[in-house]
Order: C-alpha cells, then sequence, then structure tokens
C-alpha cells in the first residue's frame, strides 16, 4: 500500500528536482470548446490542478487528467471528491504559491460557492473555467448563465468567452491578469455547456515559447502578498472585529483591485495583440455600430450570434450594430456610459433571469451603469435558457422591437422572452 | 519506519527536546483550554518547518484577532467543510515547488471532521495525501456556544439537547479505520507525551496520518478550569476515552489504558468522571446505565480485536519491519 501510494513520487519535478518544461511547437487544430480550455491550461503549465467530474466540463478535467497521468504535463493533479474539495484545495495551493487551474458548470459552481469567495477574499489568481449550464430544478446540463452569474458577487472576474479560439486566448490571458500584482484577484473564464464544449472548431495554438513570453513567471518563493512559507510564517485569513478590526478595509480593497483590473485587462489584451496578432476588445467588443441607432448587448455565444443577426439585418438597411459583453465583472461601466451616449436603445441578451427585478441580471448592471449618465433605453431580453435554441431570426425580432424603441421612445418595463412557450 | 524514542519522556525531558515554542502564549483560548495545550505540544512534536490548517472551530478565535496571531509557523484559517481539502492543496503545490518536507496539519474540531468535514478528510484520506490531521475532540460544537455534534455522547446536555444527547457519539476511529491508513491513533491532551510520541510517530509515515485527540472543555463542559487535566485522566481511568495507536493495521494499547486491557483490570467507576461535569447531571439511573454499558462494549470489542492480532499471523506489512 505504501509504495502504491508513493508512487506519484516518479512524477516529474519530485525528489527537488525541477521540473521539466515540455516545449510544444505552434499548431492549428480542430479542438471542442472543452479541449481548448486543456490546451490553454497545458500551455500556461498550471502547476496545480484539482477537479470534480459534472456535465458539460467533464472533457476538460480528462484531457488533463490523461496529460498528468502520462507525464505529458508536468502537473499536480488532485482528484477530490467534491467541488466543495476542489477549490479548497486550490485555495490551499494558490495560498502556497502554485498557478492553479480547475473547471466547473452548473451546480458544481453553486457547490463550491463558499471557497468560491474564500478565494477572492484571500486575493488568490485562480483560473476556473465555467461550462455554463442551467440551474435545477428542473434538471438541465445545457447552454445557461445563471451559474456563472450566481457568483457575480464573489469578488471573482467573470468573462465570458464567445468562440473556441476565444476560448483559448481568454484563458492565457487570464493567468496575465490575475497573476498582475495590480490585481491579484481569481477569474472565472466561461462558456457554455454543448453549443461551445462539445462543438469542434479549429483553434491556432501559439508556440510554447511565445505563451512563456507573454504570460508572466510564477514566483519561485510564492506569490508577494500571500504565501504558506516555513521561513516567513505568517497567518492568514484571521478574525477581524468590526471597529478594532480591518474587514471594511479589506472587503474594501477587493473593490480597488477590480478598479485597477479594467487597464490591466486593457494592456493583456494589447499585449496579446503583439503576441498572438489576435485582438479581443477590453472589457467589450463593437461590431458594426458606426450609424446604429440601437445596439444588441450580449455575452457568450449569444453576442457571437449577434454579429450574424447584425449582418443579415444590415443587408436589410436596418442601422443595427452589436456588443459582445467579454466582462461582467469588472463591469464595463464607463463602456456602457459611452454606449448609452451613442445609442438610443440597449438591448441586453442573456440566458439567465434576475428573478423578481424583471429582466436579466447583466440587463440590471447595465440600467445601474448607465443611471444618471444617458437617456438610452434599457431592453432586457431573456433567450434560450437551458440550452433552449434561439436563432438568427430570433434576434433580428428583437433588432426590430429594439429599433422600434428608438423610434417611439417607448418602453414601458418591458421584458422580451425569446422563444418561451406559451 | 518509526523512530524508536530513546529516552523516556518526561515534562522535562521533552522541554530540553523541543524547547522552542511555536504556539505562542497571550492567545485568546477560555481558562483551562485543552486545545491550545494539545496544539502546543504537537507543534513542539512537528517543528517549525510545518503548516497549519484550521477549518472553522475555537482554533479560528484562539490563534488571535488580525493581526496578531499566537502561531509561530504558517498558519491559515479555512472554510468548515475544506480543511483537508485545503492542505491537500499546500502539499500539493510545496510538491509542486520541489518542497517536500514541510508538515502540513489540519488542526480541526469535532464538528469539522465527524460532521461537516467528514467528506473532505475522507477524501484525503481515499487520496492518500500527505498530511497530519488532528480532531481536538471536544464533543459538541463549543466555538458557537455547545451544540451537540456527531462527536457528543449519550447523555450530554448541550444548549440544542437541553434534555441529554439520545444518540452515542460516532465512532470515528473505526471509520477512519475503514481507509486504511498506515497510521491512527487517539489521545488526550491530558497525557502530552503520549500525544508528543505518536506526532513524533505520524512524522515518519507517508499518507494521511490521523489523530483523533480528546479534548476537555471547562465552559462547554461545566466544570471549573483547573480541573481539565484531571477530567481528561479521569476520561481514560474510567475507560470512557481509550489510548491506542494503530499501525499497519495493527493496535497497540497506550499510556495508562494499556493495563485496562486486562480482563480482571479495574477502571475506576465512570461517576468519578460524569459527576466532575454539568453536562451530564442528567446522566442518572438508565441513561447512566446505558453510558456503563457503552463503555464495556467499546472495551470488549477493543480486547477482541487484540485477542484476534495476537493469535493471527502479522500482515505482509509488518512481516517486512
Amino acid at each position: 500500500m505504501t509504495e502504491v501510494r508513493n508512487q506519484r513520487d516518479a512524477s516529474p519535478g519530485a525528489n527537488g528536482a525541477a521540473p521539466e518544461r515540455p516545449m510544444l511547437p505552434a499548431a492549428s487544430r480542430v479542438v471542442t470548446g472543452n479541449e481548448a480550455s486543456a490546451w490553454a491550461a497545458r500551455y500556461a503549465r498550471v502547476q496545480v490542478i484539482s477537479a470534480y467530474p459534472i456535465t458539460p466540463q467533464t472533457t476538460i478535467v480528462e484531457k488533463l487528467g490523461d496529460w498528468a497521468d502520462s507525464g505529458e504535463m508536468p502537473v499536480e493533479f488532485i482528484r477530490v471528491e467534491s467541488e466543495h474539495s476542489v477549490m479548497s484545495a486550490l485555495v490551499g495551493a494558490s495560498l502556497a504559491g502554485a498557478r492553479c487551474f480547475t473547471a466547473t458548470s452548473g451546480q458544481g459552481l453553486l457547490y463550491m460557492a463558499e471557497p468560491v469567495h474564500w478565494a477572492a477574499g484571500a486575493r488568490l489568481p485562480i483560473v476556473n473555467v465555467c461550462v455554463g449550464r442551467g440551474i435545477a430544478p428542473p434538471w438541465n446540463i445545457w447552454a445557461d448563465h445563471h451559474d456563472s452569474l450566481s457568483v457575480r458577487d464573489s469578488g471573482w472576474m467573470i468573462c465570458y468567452a464567445a468562440n473556441h479560439q476565444e476560448i483559448f486566448d481568454s484563458v492565457l490571458m487570464a493567468f496575465r491578469i490575475c497573476e498582475d500584482e495590480r490585481v491579484f484577484l481569481p477569474m472565472l473564464i466561461c462558456h457554455e455547456g454543448f453549443t461551445q464544449s462539445h462543438t469542434a472548431g479549429p483553434v491556432d495554438i501559439p508556440d510554447h515559447r511565445q505563451v512563456d513570453d507573454y504570460l508572466p513567471t510564477v514566483p519561485p518563493e510564492g506569490w508577494p502578498h500571500t504565501f504558506m512559507d516555513p521561513s516567513r510564517p505568517t497567518s492568514h485569513g484571521l478574525l477581524n472585529m468590526p471597529d478594532a478590526g480591518f474587514f471594511y478595509e479589506i472587503r474594501a480593497n477587493v473593490a480597488r483591485a477590480h478598479d485597477r483590473a479594467r487597464p490591466v485587462i486593457g494592456e493583456a489584451v494589447d499585449a496579446f495583440e503583439r503576441a498572438f496578432g489576435r485582438r479581443y476588445g477590453g472589457l467589450v467588443a463593437e461590431y458594426r455600430t458606426d450609424g446604429a441607432e440601437a445596439v444588441l448587448l450580449a455575452i457568450g455565444t449569444l453576442a457571437d450570434q449577434a454579429e450574424a443577426c447584425v449582418n443579415v439585418c444590415r443587408d436589410r438597411g436596418l442601422p443595427i450594430g452589436s456588443v459582445k459583453v467579454r466582462f461582467v465583472r469588472p463591469f464595463p461601466i464607463e463602456e456602457m456610459r459611452d454606449l448609452a451616449r451613442r445609442f438610443k436603445v440597449l438591448a441586453v441578451m442573456e440566458r439567465d433571469i434576475d428573478f423578481g427585478v424583471r429582466g436579466g441580471i447583466v440587463a440590471g448592471d447595465v440600467r445601474s451603469a448607465i443611471q444618471g449618465h444617458a437617456d438610452a433605453k434599457v431592453l432586457p431580453v431573456i433567450a434560450g435558457l437551458g440550452g433552449r435554441d434561439v436563432s438568427v431570426d430570433e434576434q433580428v425580432a428583437v433588432a426590430e422591437k429594439a429599433l422600434e424603441v428608438a423610434r417611439t421612445g417607448k418602453l414601458d418595463d418591458e421584458v422580451l422572452w425569446l422563444g418561451r412557450k406559451e | 519506519m518509526p523512530e524508536q524514542t530513546k529516552t523516556k519522556l518526561t515534562p522535562k525531558t521533552l522541554a530540553r527536546q523541543a524547547y522552542k515554542e511555536l504556539w505562542l502564549k497571550g492567545n485568546s483560548t477560555c481558562p483551562g483550554c485543552s486545545l491550545s495545550l494539545a496544539l502546543r505540544w504537537t507543534l513542539k512534536a512537528l517543528g517549525p518547518n510545518t503548516c497549519i490548517v484550521a477549518p472553522a472551530s475555537c482554533t479560528n478565535v484562539v490563534v488571535g484577532l488580525y493581526p496578531k496571531s499566537a502561531s509561530a509557523v504558517p498558519f491559515t484559517n479555512m472554510v468548515f467543510a475544506g480543511g483537508a481539502s485545503a492542505a491537500s492543496g499546500i502539499k500539493a503545490a510545496l510538491r509542486a515547488r520541489g518542497q517536500h518536507d514541510t508538515n502540513v496539519l489540519v488542526w480541526a474540531g469535532d464538528g469539522g471532521t465527524f460532521d461537516i468535514g467528514i467528506q473532505a478528510l475522507s477524501g484525503a484520506a481515499e487520496r492518500g495525501d500527505d498530511l497530519i490531521y488532528v480532531c481536538y475532540d471536544n464533543e459538541a460544537y463549543m466555538n458557537t456556544g455547545t451544540q451537540r455534534s456527531g462527536a457528543t455522547p449519550f447523555g450530554a446536555i448541550t444548549t440544542t439537547t437541553p434534555a441529554g444527547k439520545n444518540e452515542h457519539k460516532k465512532d470515528l476511529m473505526a471509520i477512519m479505520t475503514g481507509h486504511h491508513l498506515d497510521y491512527l491513533a487517539t489521545a488526550c491532551s491530558s497525557y502530552p507525551m503520549d500525544l508528543y510520541e505518536k506526532i513524533t510517530k505520524a512524522r515518519t509515515y507517508r499518507g494521511l496520518k490521523f489523530i483523533h485527540l480528546f479534548a476537555p472543555c471547562p465552559p462547554g463542559w461545566r466544570f471549573q478550569a483547573r480541573h481539565a487535566i484531571k477530567v481528561g485522566q479521569l476520561a481514560v481511568q474510567t475507560g470512557m476515552w481509550v489510548l491506542y495507536e494503530i499501525e499497519h493495521g495493527r493496535m497497540r494499547l497506550t499510556g495508562p489504558s494499556k493495563r485496562l486491557a486486562k480482563p480482571d483490570a479495574k477502571m475506576k467507576p465512570l461517576s468519578d468522571y460524569l459527576k466532575m461535569q454539568g453536562r451530564f447531571r442528567l446522566a442518572t439511573g438508565a441513561i447512566y446505565d446505558e453510558l456503563e454499558r457503552w463503555v464495556r462494549q467499546n472495551w470488549q470489542d477493543i480486547r477482541d480485536r487484540l485477542a484476534r492480532e495476537t493469535a493471527e499471523p502479522a500482515g505482509p506489512e509488518s512481516r517486512d519491519d
């Protein structure tokens, strides 16, 4: 029994030896969204992965588990017994200075919620891919945004990737942003169950050396701000009294880190373009907004589809553009105000409901960002819950409605429920 | 293989061997707290190359209020159910950085072990993660003011069982034995030398080492702080708590429990232990009889096990010794 347990000592990096650094060549691969996530984690040389299976995320950690076992990827892979333990393990590992990665979905993210909040409060640069899935009941495993948005207030940065290449690229950028000393926050990279996780598409994977150059080196002595090092003993997460303590200040620092993350995200995007020739917007990315009267705002695949919708609309002479909301946290406040000044209507499409608020969760954030800064109308659109298919035609109908509101200036607490059965 | 302790351990020799204090005074325990005493001796046995994870429990308060800390080794508080898994993560990160010799200690209460933390503990034990897990068992949720836990004994009054608990304590050692650990042991804060020896031995094993530590709690158990050591001693002398270790599946009684194993051994009457504590003030009559029966049965099971192991040849792992 003892021998079996010690088998892991045979892995690279054991017995004090420096881990090998395999160099992978550049490659163009046709991969699923989940495989793109796994490849990005491998190229980022994550040091500790902790994972628990859940559909539709499972194939990400299966792939990583394969590479870990074959020795192709030198990594400590902890196969834990629950999502709560996934994030608890990564909190420990990140505290001790490792670059950490995991992936989860739906119920799994809800179950890990407690240490998810801890990770942000402790300022740990963990990257977690959330493959969006509907929250039960009723049982559902398909594309939805309610799981990722349920940790909107946890202090994590939350980014949505609209296509396979963007998934790969966003995971790489995430490590650079999270580990920036101005930020030190964890990030959720979201894509969607089955529409992205299990469909295949071409992904350009860069040369490993380029990725090494793009990403910061993990400091061998641990993160500068937080560590578990017997030569520098410190205590973490201690009790803070309401008045004599610093709970308020420490929590407020998380908010400040989100503000500092905005320019850091911009820098990461610029550097990414210089290194790899691909550009994504910062917190948002506009598409054909010139001369538009109304814009379709969306997260995830709905944003990708909105671009197709805009093409159709423009062919028909409708003055519509679209905006991909890449980040929900930190929220693109200034960008939203700018959009609200330039366009009469912002139609916000998302796969979630803000129960009791009339509309979606992101739409509410858009409203609060522009409040008092511009008079644009916000049209909340609930679409594609639990993986319900959304057609381009349906999005065109949203565009037409948005233009009608732009023309009449009338919008009464209205919510568009796209494709809902009567 | 475990190091053999050459000199007999006494408080004096121990003070010489481990003069360095890693759990500092001035921390915020209640008077007579056994947690702080036991953690102090545990850290003496582990030394400075140690990291501590403390899931929600009294220790979160005892360690001190920010920015003060009683720990002279790296320490982190952790969510209630995540103690063992956070420690697994720390160990993995240290391994990834080529740092293999650092002890990672989980210091959890009975709530964080028997109840909310058992899933993470079971997972880490089954995976064989290289940790030392100490459950300091004060037999209820003491940090929140004495609510019943899976570790609360039959008949004990807590704020959620004001008429006395109707169920017996969960057999945690049986659960942990089922994980086929190389080393697990019980201990009691009243016997720090025994604890020190067991932690020292645990260090020599790979995988998860589990120590179930009996930790009397003056305010929760309703006895005077000055009796904290006495109550722990009486628990052992009355047979209510048994000191033993299980190495490679073979059980060995330790300390005063050793001589209680003989069928004709005379244990102190259980009432000596119970009557010192206000939480057992309802443990009379049938409740007392049931507690006595439970103690007898527990000892019978232990004697049976010891007899079985003596009769059987040693397992293959022990033969390698």
